[in-house]
């Protein structure tokens, strides 16, 4: 087992180093340099343009820049922003990972499970109301036009309805007196989540270690007592309500990207069980007198959940590209809309910085995949 | 004299052979509601994307009706609402909206089309021969699949977008060769590597077949139906992206579905809801019916490639 995730880790590191290569060459690729960006301007002698491609390392052969950039890439310096003009690329980029990691990680982990109990659902009972209606609604909300069922969404919950806000990370009206930042209140809010959802897997772990089933039923009370005391201590901090905003302005852009990924995993869910429900094992189950619910979620879809996990890479990645979309369409200042407002404003170091980033996003998801993978298979455990 | 009759005899009874498997797959396909459904779906834009130059030469006069340049001078305020010259209103630039939506039409199908047929040609010649020679060229193509996975490709786009000025033809070229070395590389690779070890290939061999010609001759047609499968599944992700991309406003085009949008949204209409509906509405339900057709009609092609997805006659 450990043999294999170093192997994984091993390939992941390559990829990287592709990524970053690939980035390198996409830049030298189009006409002209950083320098000329800067240099168009004819009032500049042509001895200060020369300084600064020398500023620039632009002066070098290219390997020497090539071996510059890997440096460089590696101990992340990215360069300063164009756009954002003093600040380093790395700076606004770890001000925004964060944001778009809880939008895409939520949402992901929502759509799946959402996907997988349909798609459970819909193999069971072929060929009823609920199959034709959950694929073709699904197929439509996945193959939809992203943007526009995303304002679509802004028109009916925000403007019409009035229930959530348009867009933006949160309400200036509701900060004008905070004394944090905003990017303290919500490290603070992703601590919170961290910590209870290790606690969740604490629990669950120790209690089924114990080896008696009667103390598993106890996982759920304490789950809940910890979620209580988290939410006091939240209400006594004296940032709960601008928490609340964040959370407020969270809602939409997670709901819908939910409804657009979960499709995808709820199809191959389907087709995966298609394949299990005729295994002998599942017959061998229901000859046993199993219940039926028992026979479909603890042999069918166990065992149909395998290659779902493999594909889960796929939709990571779709849900990689419906965040950056997303995040354009709601302005969620996370790497999302950064990439987008640097391509905009031409603003390269930036959308380099973004594109590695979001590389490094997929490369995680890779990651999770081959941990879940491990944990699912025990083919791979024992080897 | 003697050879080229029995190349003829052969020719006629292959084209029967196919013809059967061809008749056998349509009424698998048409059996199912879903299939049918997409094909009534693209038939229709087809006629759709055929329907503008004919009209165009007929009663539609270039001035009013071009999709970029054209201007309703029959309406005083732009955007109009849909009325008997205009079936579908016009855009806040007065040009006819049923007009722009058709043109576009035409060049969504070129598009998908050659983003699909460059992924085919790309990945069954990739899958065929990492799966006929394996060793290093087998591992090379599957670690470049395996890296093209890991990328995001509308984030790549939008990148390259930053980088060139991407038109429709380089848009299909590059969404196809991500797809052609990306992931549909993989599957047909798994497929041939089923179809290799068949006997007819070891008797091609022993015949005095060469690589290549085993390769093109006896293995990549028998990969064909697999990558008409995917070709769909391409088409769909190639009109997405563009769509995205226009939407966005990244892209080098006259005008595309995306675009339409792209220009209600930028004069702020879409915040009009229902009240300037043929802005959006026939363009974003266009994307969303052509993608789910091509979809859903390879979801129904699955079933015909893919016997165990069959639903049982019992």
């Amino acid at each position: 087992m450990t043999g294999y995730l170093v192997r994984r880790a091993g390939q992941l590191v390559i990829t990287l180093f592709l990524i970053i290569t690939f980035a390198f060459f996409l830049v030298q690729a189009q006409p002209g340099d950083y320098a000329t960006f800067y240099a168009l301007d004819p009032d500049m002698p042509p001895e200060v343009k020369e300084q600064m491609r020398a500023s620039f390392g632009l002066d070098k052969p290219l390997w020497q820049q090539y071996l510059i950039h890997l440096k460089n890439t590696v101990t992340g310096n990215f360069g300063v922003s164009f756009g954002h003009f003093p600040r380093p690329v790395m700076e606004v980029l770890i001000e925004r990972v964060p944001r778009t990691a809880v939008l895409f990680l939520t949402a992901t982990v929502l759509s799946f499970y959402i996907g997988f109990l349909l798609g459970k659902a819909i193999a069971w009972r072929r060929g009823g109301f609920l199959e034709y209606t959950a694929t073709i609604s699904g197929a439509t909300l996945f193959t939809v036009f992203t943007p526009a069922f995303a304002l679509m969404m802004i028109w009916i919950f925000a403007f019409r309805l009035g229930w959530l806000p348009v867009g933006k990370f949160l309400d200036p009206l509701v900060w004008r007196h905070a004394e944090v930042s905003a990017n303290f209140v919500f490290s603070q809010m992703l601590l919170t989540a961290f910590l209870i959802t290790a606690f969740a897997f604490l629990a669950l772990y120790l209690l089924r270690k114990t080896g008696r089933i009667g103390l598993v039923k106890w996982a759920g009370p304490l789950i809940a007592v910890a979620l209580v005391v988290a939410l006091l201590i939240w209400s006594l901090s004296g940032i709960g309500g601008l928490a609340l905003d964040i959370l407020h302005h969270m809602i939409l852009p997670i709901v819908t990207l939910t409804l657009i990924s979960f499709a995808g995993t709820m199809l191959l869910t389907r087709n995966s069980m298609l394949e299990t429900v005729r295994e002998d094992y599942v017959m061998a189950a229901r000859a046993k007198g199993l219940p039926e619910k028992l026979v479909r979620d603890r042999h069918a879809a166990r065992n149909a959940l395998l290659p779902v996990v493999t594909s889960l890479v796929y939709s990571l990645i779709f849900a990689i590209d419906g965040s950056v979309i997303i995040e354009g369409v709601f302005s969620w200042p996370g790497t999302g809309l950064t990439l987008l407002q640097a391509v905009r404003s031409e603003d390269l170091p930036l959308v380099m910085g973004a594109m590695v980033f979001i590389g490094l996003f997929s490369l995680l998801a890779h990651v999770i995949v081959d941990v879940l993978y491990v944990y699912l298979d025990p083919r791979i455990r024992y080897q | 004299m003697e050879v080229g009759h029995s190349r003829l005899r052969l020719l006629l009874a292959r084209t029967r052979l196919a013809w059967h498997s061809f008749r056998t797959g349509w009424s698998i396909f048409m059996e199912s509601r879903i299939g049918v459904l997409s094909l009534v779906i693209i038939a229709l834009f087809a006629v759709m994307a055929v329907a503008h130059p004919i009209l165009m030469l007929t009663i539609w006069d270039t001035d009013t009706y071009d999709p970029v340049t054209g201007y309703a001078f029959d309406q005083l305020e732009q955007p109009a609402p849909p009325s008997w010259r205009h079936p579908l209103g016009t855009d806040p630039l007065g040009r006819d909206v049923l007009s722009q939506l058709l043109w576009s039409t035409r060049s969504e199908f070129v598009l998908g089309i050659t983003a699909a047929l460059v992924t085919v040609a790309i990945a069954t010649t990739v899958g065929a021969v990492s799966a006929y020679y394996g060793g290093l060229v087998d591992v090379f193509f599957m670690r470049l699949a395996d890296l093209i996975i890991a990328l995001p490709g509308i984030s790549l786009l939008i990148v390259l977008s930053a980088l060139f000025k991407l038109n429709l033809f380089y848009l299909a070229l590059v969404i196809g060769i991500l797809g052609g070395f990306g992931g549909t590389a993989i599957i047909l690779k798994s497929q041939a590597l089923s179809i290799k070890v068949k006997p007819y290939i070891e008797a091609a061999r022993v015949a005095g077949g060469g690589h290549i010609h085993i390769i093109f001759v006896h293995i990549i047609p028998n990969l064909l139906p697999l990558s008409l499968l995917y070709m769909m599944f391409t088409v769909t992700s190639a009109i997405f992206a563009e769509a995205v991309l226009s939407f966005l406003g990244l892209l080098d085009l006259r005008m595309s579905w995306g675009i339409m949008i792209h220009t209600a949204n930028t004069g702020g209409y879409l915040m009009g809801g229902t009240r300037y509906w043929w802005l959006v509405v026939p363009a974003g339900a266009s994307i969303t019916l052509l993608c789910s057709a091509f979809y859903l009609g390879g979801r129904a092609l699955d079933e015909v490639v893919n016997p165990r997805l069959r639903r049982r006659h019992d």
